[in-house]
């Protein structure tokens, strides 16, 4: 009993995915119908200029937004996990909490909205698109990055760091030398959660960029809106192969290096 | 030097998390404006302060059921969604922590690997199953259960179908965060106490599982109030929610007060569920 709900519901989420793939490789114009085996779907696909350009953007502002949310999402947790009390950590803690658990039109209305007055009172930012988009990304980004490495943190005792003091390391010393690495691991996992964020919102990038920032997912979704083509069960191919390899060479990496 | 990780974070804070909420909340009381952008700020400087906000937004929230009727829609939805969430969540993580430990890594993953397909190609994969030459009419013609195909895509089905599976996964790991501590030598004592398998489920599983199952509801419930681009591609056009609501306000319309006002409004009634999901997550 156990057992079939949990088939059942896996069954469900793999369903759409199974299909799309299968028929990804279908010579029919039209999506999901059998056509005989096929290659085209994807030679469509590399010919797509437009497409190609958007997804170098999206993999450009995914890896920009990715890297400074980690930067500030690892400063954000360490102080929330390290840094005793201060003035106001109260509201920093909250603050940092708000991209969590804001709806995504109201977090892309919001940022738009500053984006526009600032532009009114300092003239930045004069165009929206990419900058922008890599800001309000890493914005969200940075958030889930503070939960990983506040939880790790969190659940190691700060004993190791006052050994390092105790023997003389310096603040700085002892952050490098014991702090860091005990954080390494979560900002990896912070870093690709950000990635993967970023390279699959259309809400908040539709919010916040101008005529000069199309990102994948928004062409993605014109296509969609306009109806389906094979192509995109394609793109979701390609997106899922590179994924694989991704995860899989990470996880060669690991084994190698603990071996 | 030593307070930059701190101010760093605390001004980035400030400027990108805490301002552009203070200026929706700004926006929501500002006039529209034939203007680029098309409104003019309720605050400004002649002379001295001036305030002048303009309450007709919220107004036309609560005076126009085209609007109550989205907040309405929306909760029912979002309510519903976190609801089969948990329903279908619940066995499956259940089943996933009652594994043998080797199969638990495993099983986690293929609940996450449908998703590395990306948002858009799963839900364009919906509209694909279902539309009316899909795959699911193309079935049910082939085995010659149905003449004509089944309205299906763009219906509250679809709508459905599509929000479970965008959201499930958000219930399925707290469900199972929780299951994966309970002290699983009490159902045995129960059990050992004389008490059916169902009886130990009831009042024993059940309870310990309630605060998991609370914070798996409301993890779905919150985004999902927002939704825009699930309704937009699956649902029906009626089903007006207040994500769609808003961006059709600020899209089409260009009436950018209204929609900060939306914004303002679907956060303030949110704000209860936040509060009590982070209550949770704090106490863990």
């Amino acid at each position: 009993m156990r057992r079939l709900g949990l088939w059942l519901g896996l069954g469900f989420l793999w369903l759409p995915v199974l299909l799309l793939a299968g028929y990804a490789f279908s010579d029919s114009r039209l999506p999901f119908q059998w056509g005989g085996f096929s290659f085209r779907w994807f030679i469509t696909l590399a010919r797509n200029e437009r497409l190609l350009e958007a997804a170098w953007l999206s993999l450009r502002v995914a890896a920009g937004a990715a890297t400074l949310g980690m930067l500030l999402g690892g400063a954000t947790g360490w102080v929330l996990a390290r840094r005793g009390p201060f003035a106001g950590r109260a509201l920093f803690g909250a603050l940092a909490g708000v991209p969590l658990v804001l709806p995504e039109v109201v977090t892309g209305l919001s940022l738009l909205l500053f984006f526009v007055l600032l532009e009114g009172w300092t003239g930045w930012p004069a165009e929206r698109g990419a900058t922008t988009i890599v800001l309000a990304h890493a914005t969200m980004g940075a958030a889930y990055v503070a939960v990983v490495v506040q939880a790790r943190l969190a659940g190691m005792e700060p004993d190791l760091e006052d050994a390092a003091r105790d023997l003389g390391a310096t603040p700085a010393v002892a952050f490098r030398t014991i702090t860091l690495p005990l954080m390494a691991p979560s900002l990896l996992a912070g870093w690709l959660l950000a990635f993967t964020l970023s390279l699959d919102d259309v809400v908040v990038a539709s919010f916040v960029s101008g005529p000069a920032g199309t990102t994948l997912p928004m062409v993605v979704f014109s296509m969609l809106r306009l109806g389906l083509t094979p192509e995109v069960n394609a793109l979701a191919v390609v997106i899922l192969a590179v994924a694989f390899l991704c995860v899989g060479g990470a996880l060669l990496v690991l084994r190698r290096r603990l071996a | 030097m030593r307070r930059l990780p701190l101010l760093l974070p605390a001004l980035w804070l400030a400027v990108f998390v805490a301002a552009p909420l203070l200026v929706v909340l700004a926006l929501s009381v500002a006039r529209p404006d034939a203007g680029v952008p098309p409104f003019a700020l309720p605050f400004g400087w002649n002379g001295g302060p001036v305030w002048r906000p303009n309450w007709e937004p919220f107004s036309l929230l609560v005076a126009d059921g085209y609007y109550l009727s989205a907040f309405l829609q929306s909760a029912w939805v979002a309510g519903a969604t976190a609801g089969l969430c948990l329903l279908l969540g619940f066995p499956m993580a259940l089943g996933i922590s009652r594994a043998a430990p080797r199969w638990r890594g495993p099983l986690l993953m293929a609940v996450l690997l449908p998703f590395w397909t990306g948002f858009l190609p799963r839900i364009g994969a919906w509209t694909g199953i279902l539309r009316d030459e899909g795959w699911v009419n193309g079935l049910l013609r082939g085995l010659g259960w149905a003449d004509a195909p089944l309205p299906l895509l763009y219906s509250n089905t679809a709508l459905f179908l599509g929000m479970v599976h965008a959201y499930l996964p958000f219930a399925v790991l707290p469900l199972y965060a929780s299951l994966s501590r309970l002290d699983l030598t009490l159902e045995d004592a129960a059990a050992d106490l004389g008490a059916t398998p169902a009886v130990v489920f009831r009042t024993v599983t059940l309870p310990l599982a309630a605060p998991g199952a609370l914070a798996a509801f409301l993890l779905v419930f919150i985004p999902a109030a927002g939704e825009y681009v699930i309704p937009e591609l699956l649902g029906p056009p009626e089903a007006l929610l207040v994500g769609r609501v808003l961006w059709q306000e600020f899209f089409q319309n260009r009436d950018w007060p209204v929609a900060a006002a939306l914004a303002v409004a679907l956060l303030a009634l949110l704000i209860l569920p936040i509060r009590l999901f982070q209550r949770l997550e704090s106490r863990r």
